[in-house]
Parts: structure tokens; C-alpha cells; sequence
């Protein structure tokens, strides 16, 4: 135990070196640091190979860069998107899958079921079919608070499953199969057998979606939204639309989770209502939880350690729930807040006027 | 002060269930002075910012602001017509940074939202920098300037009671409604939130404001409105309210202790 400890205070100070050695580094060392990380991403199908680390990441039983693509990069992509509704916006949102099997379902129906269209034409279709989910279920719904929200969006996730799963038009049960993949470029052949064609693209919307997000958040947008989390009633006495803002939260959201689920159902080619179950809702939101409500990066970090630890411990056959079970728990033992907390930005958000009012505090 | 009438507070009665917090009360505020509202516990006087800031529809009567009906409007419409308010206990946006919080007011008077903000418009831009620069002014107006990057929730208290000040102040407004901004401090606090008050009087806000404290109220109003159960008792000028029996009788105990 005390040379675990140990272990971690060497992990942070090596941390807190790191970042130090960051600060004092130059913007063109930087941005190559920048984009050696970026480049290290998109060659993350390769990690299991590299010698003395590749066993710690890599998933025994699955392929590696098929759980990067249908589970990592998923999990991602939704948390992020629930992270603006649960995590900025502060509204409890228990059916997020229902967006994700509107996204998969909009591709299924127009690539398959109904029509053949490309999926890259259908992709921004299914985006702005989910958005439109989210403002049908928000208008009405928005006006709760709360647990009362959080039951409501509960039962929109089991609507969306149990339509699917009844209406002939939509496949019902037996799902819609053949779903159009996205087209290939050359010699990147977005076929069934190689899955990492699919992580690149996914890894591409990934960093799409980290991009525009970061831009709201900073921005009126973002001010409105962490003014409504923090308190909804003072937020609108100082003049914010409350009602408009946390529509738009719960448009954005549902945009994401769709745009995720149209990636899935490219992918995997076929969908049927048992993809979408209530438990997906949950795992997204301890995705968000537990990676640290509020904060984007550690969204996405909740999404790798959801996604991928129960992969990891799949050698451990029935007992991986348990070990998947524990790791949750002893993360919310420790980082009550998540893996990477929220932080109040200590930075201004903008440069502090040059006339030498921020004196030393 | 002018003769203008600012705000017109109409025989306005507020009723919860049986209880009627107001009944029948007139208030008009002047442009350009500043209102004391004062009254023992429980006599109505936040229940009235309630009304005027849109919290609560009344049960009766309306409120007129620079000409206009208000009663039916949104709070957040309310606030962007020119009311903004601060709160008795205190209601920060705690894990949001000193200038953050007044941004969010300054961000009441902009229009950019979701798309401007995805492009990074000009207009965008310029309407951030707008609100960052005003909220600093005011930090600075304030006195606060030095800890604009804390978390609200880590600020001291006068300084989060001073930060509201400023977060209602960023809305633009023409009055500006303060609800007991001087619970809590002590005498020389006390003074400097006096001169506050007339500097911020000074630059063209019309104020009201709702106080315990006699030195406060009687030092900076104007005028003085009296309630007591809900009911007006007295207004006038703070010399004839302070001798006013009624007045005396409701509120202020025994004339030797008064003051």
C-alpha cells in the first residue's frame, strides 16, 4: 500500500514537472507537441505493439482497434455531447440513447430500409433529425427541473427503443441490416473486415465536435449555460433566455449522441432496437460522471475508461463487470468530482487589459 | 432627481393563497433618486422586488417601467427592458470566476448565440471583448478588480456582496434594485457602500434600495417608503418619515432608541 502511494506521488510530481515544462516551452515547440499528440492518435491502432507498455492498453479477445472504433470513439463522442447537457447546462438527462438510436435509426431507414443514399449525405441528415429530437422532447419538457426532467428524459430513451421495436416501417425487431458505409478514398476502404478506416473518421469527428464545443464554451453560449447550472432562477433575473439556452444545450446534445449513433450504424452495418437499451443511458451518463461532469477533456477520458476497461478485463469472462464495478467505485471514492474535475478557469478569457489592473493577488 | 417617473408601482396587491404579502401598494420611483424601502421583517419589501422584476405575477394591480407595462413580461425580458437586481442572501454563480459573473449580466445586453459563437463572427467577437472590458470597469468601479479570476465562491463576503453589484450593474439597467447590500457589514463597510451608492447614483442609475440599517437608509435616500404588513404607511423625505408616529410605532421602537 505505502509503495502505491508512493507510486502516485511520483505520478503527480512527474505531472506537475511536466506541466511546468510545457508553460516555459516556445509555441513552436508547442504546437509540434501538439501535433506529435495528434499523430500519436491516429496511429493508436498500433499501441498494443509497442514493446514493454503495449499489454497495458491492449484488449485480449477483441481486437484492439475494433474497441477503439465501436466502443472508445462512441463512448467519446456521446459523452461529450451529454457533457454539454449534464456537465454545462446541469440538466439530468437519463435518455441520452434515445438521440444516439435516432442518429443510427436515420441512417438505417435512408441508406437501407427506405432509400439508398450515401451515408455521407445522410450523416448531416441524421444530425439535424436528432437536433430536432432534442427540441420535440425539450420544448415541452424543459419547463421541469431536476429529478422531474431526469424521469421525463428516462422514459423518451425506453420511446424511442420501444417504437423501433414496433413499428414495422423502422424494421421493428428484427432491425434494419445492409446500412450504407461510409464511401472509401483511395486506399482507405471502409469495408467490414479492417475497422480502422472507421477509427481514423471517427477520431476526425471526434476532434470536429472537441473543436466547436470548445468555441461555444467560450462564449456567451458557455456563460449562459454554467450561469443556469449554477442558479437557473438568478440566471434569468440577469437577463438570460433560460428556456431558449437550455433548448439549445438539449439540441446540441442530441446532436452529438445522433452524429455518434450515425457513425455506429456505419460501421456496424446493421442496428436493431436491442442496440439501444436504457443501461447504454447509464453507462453514458457514469461515462460523463465519472470522467468529471463540466469538463470536456474529462469527458472524454470517462468515455476511454467506460468504453475500454471492461474490454481490458474481458480475460476475466463473468468477472469483468466486477472488476469494471470496483474501478467506478474507487474512482468515486477518491475523485468525487471525476477523473478531471471541473476547473474554474483561471485564466480570464481574454487577454487582462495591459493597463496593469490585475495587480498581484 | 427629476420629475420623471421611472417606475410606477400600481396598486399592486400579491396574494399566496390566503396571505397577502401586498395589498393595495403605490410606489412610484423618479428617475435619478434613490428610494429607501424599508419596514420590519416580513412587512413585504422583497416580496415588492418580486414583483418588479417579474419573480412573482401579482395578484392585482401593474407595475409601469419608463412607460411601459411590465407585469406580463419574462424576468429575463424585465431585465433587458432596464430593472436589474442583487439578492438579500447572496446568489453568485459560485464555481464561475468574479468576471465571469459580471460578463453574464454584460452578456444580457448582446446578441450573438450559437452560430456566431461556432464562427467566431467579428460581431462576436467585438460584442466578448465589449462584455470583458465593461465587466473589468466595473470590477474596478467596484473595488474588486483584484481578484477578477477567483471563483465567486472563494471570494470574501464583501466582496461577493459588492460582485452582485456589479453582476446587476453589467445589465445595463436604469434602476437598479439592491436588496439589503449592507447585511453583514460592519460601520466602516457601512460608509464605504455609502459612497458607493452615490457614485453609482452619480453615474445615472436611478437606485432602490431595501435596508435594515437606519444609518444606511437614512444617510443615502432620498426619499423613504415605509411598509409595514404589506400595507404603505408613510413616504416622504428621511427627516419626516424618521418623526412620523406611525412610522415609530411599526418600526422604529421607542423614539430615544431610533437611529
Amino acid at each position: 500500500m505505502s509503495r502505491l502511494w508512493e507510486l502516485w506521488k511520483r505520478l503527480q510530481s512527474l505531472s506537475t514537472d511536466v506541466q511546468v515544462r510545457w508553460k516555459s516551452m516556445s509555441r513552436v515547440q508547442r504546437l509540434s507537441g501538439y501535433v506529435l499528440g495528434v499523430l500519436a492518435l491516429y496511429l493508436a491502432p498500433w499501441w498494443p505493439k509497442i514493446p514493454g507498455i503495449g499489454w497495458l492498453v491492449n484488449t485480449p479477445g477483441t481486437q484492439f482497434s475494433t474497441v477503439l472504433n465501436d466502443q472508445v470513439i462512441i463512448f467519446v463522442l456521446v459523452a461529450l455531447g451529454l457533457n454539454v447537457v449534464v456537465g454545462l447546462a446541469g440538466l439530468l438527462d437519463l435518455g441520452y440513447v434515445g438521440f444516439y438510436a435516432v442518429g443510427a435509426y436515420v441512417v438505417g431507414v435512408l441508406t437501407s430500409q427506405h432509400a439508398s443514399l450515401p451515408w455521407l449525405v445522410v450523416l448531416p441528415i441524421a444530425v439535424v433529425v436528432s437536433m430536432l429530437f432534442g427540441v420535440i422532447l425539450g420544448t415541452p419538457t424543459l419547463r421541469l427541473r431536476g429529478d422531474y426532467l431526469a424521469i421525463v428524459t428516462l422514459g423518451f430513451g425506453e420511446i424511442i427503443r420501444i417504437s423501433a421495436k414496433n413499428l414495422d416501417w423502422l424494421g421493428a425487431s428484427r432491425g434494419i441490416s445492409d446500412i450504407g458505409r461510409p464511401p472509401s478514398i483511395g486506399p482507405l476502404k471502409f469495408g467490414v473486415i479492417d475497422p480502422k478506416p472507421y477509427y481514423w473518421l471517427g477520431l476526425t469527428l471526434v476532434f470536429l465536435v472537441v473543436f466547436c464545443l470548445y468555441r461555444l464554451e467560450e462564449s456567451r453560449v458557455g456563460r449562459a449555460w454554467t450561469a443556469i447550472r449554477e442558479d437557473e432562477d438568478a440566471a434569468e433575473l440577469m437577463g438570460v433566455n433560460t428556456f431558449k439556452f437550455k433548448l439549445w444545450a438539449f439540441a446540441i446534445g442530441a446532436a452529438v449522441g445522433g452524429l455518434a449513433g450515425a457513425h455506429y450504424a456505419g460501421k456496424v452495418g446493421f442496428i436493431s432496437p436491442d442496440n439501444f437499451p436504457l443501461q447504454l443511458s447509464i453507462l453514458f451518463l457514469a461515462a460523463v460522471v465519472l470522467g468529471g461532469s463540466g469538463n470536456m477533456y474529462g469527458a472524454i477520458l470517462g468515455g476511454i475508461m467506460v468504453a475500454w476497461l471492461p474490454e481490458r478485463f474481458r480475460n476475466f469472462t463473468d468477472k469483468r463487470v466486477l472488476v469494471f464495478g470496483i474501478a467506478l467505485v474507487l474512482v468515486m471514492v477518491f475523485r468525487p468530482e471525476g477523473l478531471l474535475p471541473r476547473r474554474v478557469r483561471t485564466k480570464s478569457p481574454m487577454k487582462p487589459a495591459s493597463d496593469g489592473q490585475e495587480v498581484a493577488q | 432627481m427629476t420629475n420623471e417617473v421611472l417606475l410606477d408601482f400600481n396598486n399592486v396587491t400579491m396574494q399566496f393563497g390566503g396571505v397577502t404579502a401586498l395589498s393595495d401598494v403605490s410606489v412610484k420611483i423618479f428617475r435619478g433618486e434613490i428610494l429607501g424601502l424599508i419596514g420590519p421583517n416580513g412587512a413585504g419589501k422583497t416580496t415588492c422586488f418580486n414583483v418588479m422584476t417579474g419573480v412573482y405575477q401579482p395578484t392585482r394591480g401593474s407595475v409601469v417601467f419608463n412607460g411601459s407595462d411590465i407585469t406580463k413580461l419574462k424576468r429575463f425580458q424585465i431585465t433587458q427592458s432596464g430593472i436589474a437586481r442583487t439578492f438579500q442572501n447572496i446568489r453568485l454563480f459560485s464555481e464561475m470566476t468574479a468576471v465571469e459573473n459580471v460578463m453574464v449580466g454584460a452578456d444580457a445586453r448582446k446578441t450573438s448565440s450559437i452560430p456566431a459563437a461556432l464562427l467566431r463572427t467579428k460581431h462576436q467577437r467585438s460584442e466578448e471583448k465589449e462584455s470583458y472590458d465593461r465587466s473589468m470597469e466595473l470590477l474596478t468601479l467596484m473595488g474588486i478588480v483584484d481578484r477578477a479570476s477567483d471563483a465567486a465562491r472563494n471570494l470574501p463576503y464583501g466582496y461577493q456582496r459588492r460582485l452582485e453589484i456589479a453582476r446587476a450593474l453589467a445589465t445595463e439597467p436604469e434602476l437598479l434594485c439592491l436588496d439589503e447590500p449592507a447585511a453583514g457589514f460592519n460601520p466602516a463597510e457601512k460608509q464605504q457602500l455609502n459612497e458607493l451608492i452615490f457614485t453609482i447614483r452619480d453615474r445615472g442609475y436611478t437606485v432602490l434600495l431595501i435596508e435594515h440599517d437606519m444609518s444606511v437608509v437614512m444617510n443615502v435616500s432620498d426619499r423613504v417608503v415605509v411598509l409595514d404588513f404589506g400595507k404603505k404607511i408613510a413616504e416622504g423625505l428621511p427627516s419626516e418619515v424618521r418623526s412620523n408616529p406611525d412610522v415609530i410605532a411599526a418600526y422604529l421602537g421607542v423614539p430615544d432608541d431610533a437611529a
